[in-house]
C-alpha cells in the first residue's frame, strides 16, 4: 500500500471517489454466485456484529438478577426508559452529547478544509520541498497520537485549557490521512486544463480554489467528513486526559459511568446506549457511503 | 459511488461557469506560471502549523521530558536525570509485565482478526443479495466507540451477571471469572478488539480483492485450479501488500491498546487487574503519568512504545521488500 511505500511510488491509477461504481459483483476479482453456505456464514457474522449492540437494549432493561436468570431475557422492555433517566442523572450524558457534537463538528470542518487545501497543493501545485513535505505527511500517519500526549497535556495546562473543549478540538484539527486521501482524489479528478482555464481568466489563487477545486473535490470531502466525524466522536485517549466528567465528551462520560459506583449494570448499559445512539443513527443513514469511503480509502491508502 | 449528488464530471461542467467568461488566450505561455508557484506553501501551511504545534513538537518534546524527573505539579520544569528513567523502566517488573501482556493480547487480537477478515472479505466478494446490508452491518462495530464496546463486553463477560457465563452454565460448564484470570481476561480483551476491527479490515481486503484483474482467475480456471487453490494462489499473493498494510496498522493499534483494559474491570483502576494481569503499555503510561503523577517516567514508556512500533514497521517493510524482490 502506498501509505507504506516511498512517496512517488504510489499508484494513481485508482478511480476517483466520485466515479460511479460499476454495478453488481462483476468488478474484478472472482465473483461467483454465493451459495447457502456463504449466506449462512455471512448471516452469522452479521449477527455477531449486531448482537452486542442489541444487548445494550436488553441489558439496559433488566436488573442484574433478571439478566442472570436462566433463560436470560432476550427482549428489551419499558424499564429501559427508567434506566435511561437514571443514567442521565448519574452521568452528564446530555451535556456530553452536546459537547461531542460541537467537538466532532469543529474537527470535521477544520480537517476537511485544511486537508483539501493541502491535498490540492500536493496534487497540483509545484513548489520547492514538495516531495519532502509529502513524505513528512505520510510518515506522520505512523506516529501514534498517544506519544505526543504528555507535552500536549503540559501545553494545555500552561494555557489553562484543561477541561475546555478547545483542548480536544485544536490538536485533532488536521489529519495526515485526510491530506493523502484528498491528494489521491484530486490528482485524477481535477484536470490541469481546468486550473489553467481559471488562471487564464485571471482568477486569483483562492478564487480558483473555491470555484474550481472545491466543486470537484466535493464527493471526496463528503467521505472525509463522515470518516472524520466518526473518528472524532469515538476519540477516547486524549479527551480522557484533557477533560473531566464536569465537561465531558460522550466517551469521557461513558468512561466515568463505567468506573463510577453504579450498582446496576442496567444503568451503565442505558448510558452506553444513549452515548452510542447518535453515531448509530448517522451510521444507519449514511452507512453505505461510509462503507464506500473506507473501501476507496483502502485502495488508495 | 453515490456519495454526493454531483459527480466530478458534472462538477467539471458547472465549475467553469462560476468564473467570468474570458477571451481565449494561449494557455501554453501561462502554464509555467500556474504549475510553478509559491502558493503551494500557503495551501499546506495550515496543516503543517497545526501539525507542528500539536503533533511534531509534543512528540519530540516527549523525548526531552523523558530525561527529567517531572511530576504533574511541576509541569514546567523538572530535574534533569539523564537516562535514569530509562534505566528504571528496564528494571521495572511493571514494564516487562505490561510489555508481555501487550504482546500476548496483541497476538490474540490481531491474528484471528485478520484471518477472519480475510475469510469474510472472500465471502463478501461473491455475487450477493443484500451486499450493502452485509457490508454496513459488519462495519457497525467499527462505528461503536471503544468505551461503549468495552462496557457492553464487560457486561457479557461479567462473572455474576454476564450472558457468557449464563450460557456456559446452561451447557454444564463452569462459570469463569473472566476478569480475574490472566488468560481469560486477555482473551476477553482480545475479543473486544477483534469484534471492533474485523469488519473494517474485511472491507479493506474486499476493496483490494475487487481490484485483482479477472484474467488471473480465468487463467487459473483454465489450468483447472479449484476455488480454494485460486484463493491460495491468486487472491492471497495479490493481496500481499494490503495484508502487510493491515498487519502494520493493527500492530501499531495493539501496541497502544489502552481503553479496553482501562474500562474492562469497570472500576476505573489503571493497574490492569488486581495483579496487573491485563495491564498494557498504554495503560502503564497512563498510570505512571496520571495516577502516579510521574510524567517523566510516562514519557519514557511512550518512547519505548514508539521504538517498539518503529521496529515492527521496519521489520514489516523489510519483509515486504524481500518478498517483492523474491517475486520479481
Amino acid at each position: 500500500m502506498a501509505t507504506l511505500a516511498l512517496p512517488g511510488t504510489e499508484t494513481t491509477a485508482v478511480s476517483p471517489v466520485g466515479r460511479p461504481a460499476r454495478r453488481g459483483g462483476g468488478k474484478g476479482g472472482k465473483s461467483g454466485k454465493a451459495g447457502p453456505v456463504t449466506y449462512t456464514l455471512l448471516t452469522l457474522s452479521a449477527l455477531v456484529s449486531i448482537f452486542p449492540l442489541y444487548w445494550t437494549l436488553v441489558a439496559g432493561s433488566h436488573t442484574n438478577a433478571e439478566i442472570a436468570g436462566t433463560p436470560p431475557p432476550f427482549l428489551p422492555n419499558a424499564s429501559l426508559f427508567d434506566n435511561v433517566k437514571l443514567a442521565l442523572e448519574q452521568a452528564p450524558i446530555g451535556k456530553a452529547i452536546l459537547n461531542s457534537i460541537l467537538v466532532s463538528g469543529a474537527i470535521t470542518v477544520g480537517t476537511v478544509l485544511f486537508c483539501t487545501l493541502a491535498g490540492f497543493a500536493f496534487a497540483k501545485l509545484q513548489f520547492r520541498g514538495k516531495g519532502l513535505l509529502l513524505s513528512l505527511v505520510i510518515g506522520t500517519m505512523m506516529v501514534p497520537t498517544q506519544l505526543s500526549v504528555i507535552p500536549l497535556f503540559m501545553m494545555i495546562a500552561d494555557l489553562q485549557w484543561v477541561n475546555q473543549l478547545q483542548a480536544v478540538i485544536l490538536p485533532t484539527l488536521v489529519s495526515a490521512f485526510g491530506v493523502f486521501f484528498m491528494r489521491q482524489f484530486l490528482i485524477s479528478a481535477l484536470p490541469n486544463e481546468l486550473l489553467e482555464a481559471g488562471r487564464v481568466d485571471g482568477a486569483s489563487t483562492f478564487r480558483i480554489f473555491w470555484s474550481i477545486v472545491v466543486p470537484v473535490a466535493r464527493p471526496a470531502m463528503a467521505v472525509l467528513a463522515m470518516l472524520t466525524f466518526l473518528t472524532a466522536w469515538n476519540e477516547f485517549f486524549w479527551p480522557l486526559i484533557a477533560l473531566t466528567t464536569a465537561n465531558p465528551t460522550v466517551q469521557v462520560a461513558l468512561a466515568g459511568l463505567g468506573s463510577g459506583y453504579v450498582p446496576q449494570q442496567a444503568v451503565i448499559m442505558a448510558g452506553t446506549l444513549l452515548g452510542t445512539l447518535p453515531v448509530l443513527v448517522v451510521f444507519t443513514i449514511l452507512g453505505k457511503q461510509i462503507v464506500g469511503g473506507i473501501m476507496q480509502g483502502a485502495v488508495k491508502g | 459511488m453515490t456519495i454526493a449528488s454531483q459527480s466530478p464530471r458534472e462538477a467539471l461542467i458547472t465549475a467553469p461557469a462560476a468564473l467570468s467568461p474570458a477571451p481565449a488566450r494561449t494557455p501554453a505561455r501561462r502554464r509555467t506560471k500556474l504549475t510553478r508557484n509559491r502558493w503551494g506553501y500557503a495551501y499546506v501551511a495550515p496543516f503543517f502549523l497545526v501539525f507542528g504545534a500539536f503533533s511534531l513538537y509534543p512528540f519530540l518534546y516527549t523525548a526531552w521530558v523523558s530525561l527529567h524527573r517531572t511530576s504533574l505539579s511541576d509541569i514546567d520544569g523538572g530535574t534533569w536525570v539523564g537516562l535514569e528513567n530509562y534505566r528504571n523502566l528496564l528494571q521495572s517488573e511493571f514494564f516487562w509485565n505490561a510489555a508481555r501482556n501487550t504482546l500476548t493480547i496483541g497476538v490474540l487480537a490481531t491474528v484471528p482478526q485478520l484471518c477472519m477478515a480475510l475469510g469474510l472479505a472472500h465471502l463478501l466478494n461473491y455475487k450477493l443479495r443484500g451486499r450493502t446490508f452485509f457490508r454496513t452491518v459488519m462495519l457497525m462495530p467499527y462505528a461503536t466507540s471503544i468505551a461503549a464496546a468495552t462496557l457492553v463486553f464487560a457486561q457479557l463477560f461479567g462473572r455474576d451477571y454476564g450472558l457468557i457465563n449464563t450460557a456456559l452454565q446452561s451447557v454444564g460448564l463452569e462459570r469463569i471469572d473472566w476478569e480475574a484470570g490472566t488468560w481469560s481476561s486477555q482473551v476477553a480483551i482480545a475479543v473486544i478488539v477483534t469484534w471492533r476491527w474485523t469488519g473494517y479490515n474485511a472491507l479493506i481486503y474486499l476493496a483490494a480483492m475487487q481490484s485483482i484483474p479477472g484474467e488471473l482467475y480465468e487463467a487459473a480456471e483454465i489450468d483447472g485450479a479449484s476455488r480454494w487453490k485460486q484463493f491460495l494462489h491468486v487472491t492471497i499473493p495479490s493481496l500481499r501488500p494490503t495484508i502487510l498494510f493491515t498487519v502494520v496498522v493493527s500492530t501499531i493499534g495493539a501496541v497502544q491498546l489502552f481503553g479496553e483494559p482501562l474500562l474492562f474491570a469497570g472500576n476505573g483502576t489503571t493497574s490492569g487487574g488486581s495483579s496487573g494481569q491485563y495491564q498494557t503499555l498504554g495503560l502503564l503510561m497512563y498510570q505512571q503519568g496520571w495516577s502516579n503523577f510521574h510524567i517523566g517516567q510516562a514519557a519514557t514508556t511512550a518512547w519505548a512504545m514508539f521504538l517498539i512500533i518503529l521496529v515492527i514497521v521496519g521489520v514489516n517493510a523489510l519483509i515486504g521488500r524481500l518478498r517483492a524482490r523474491a517475486d520479481r
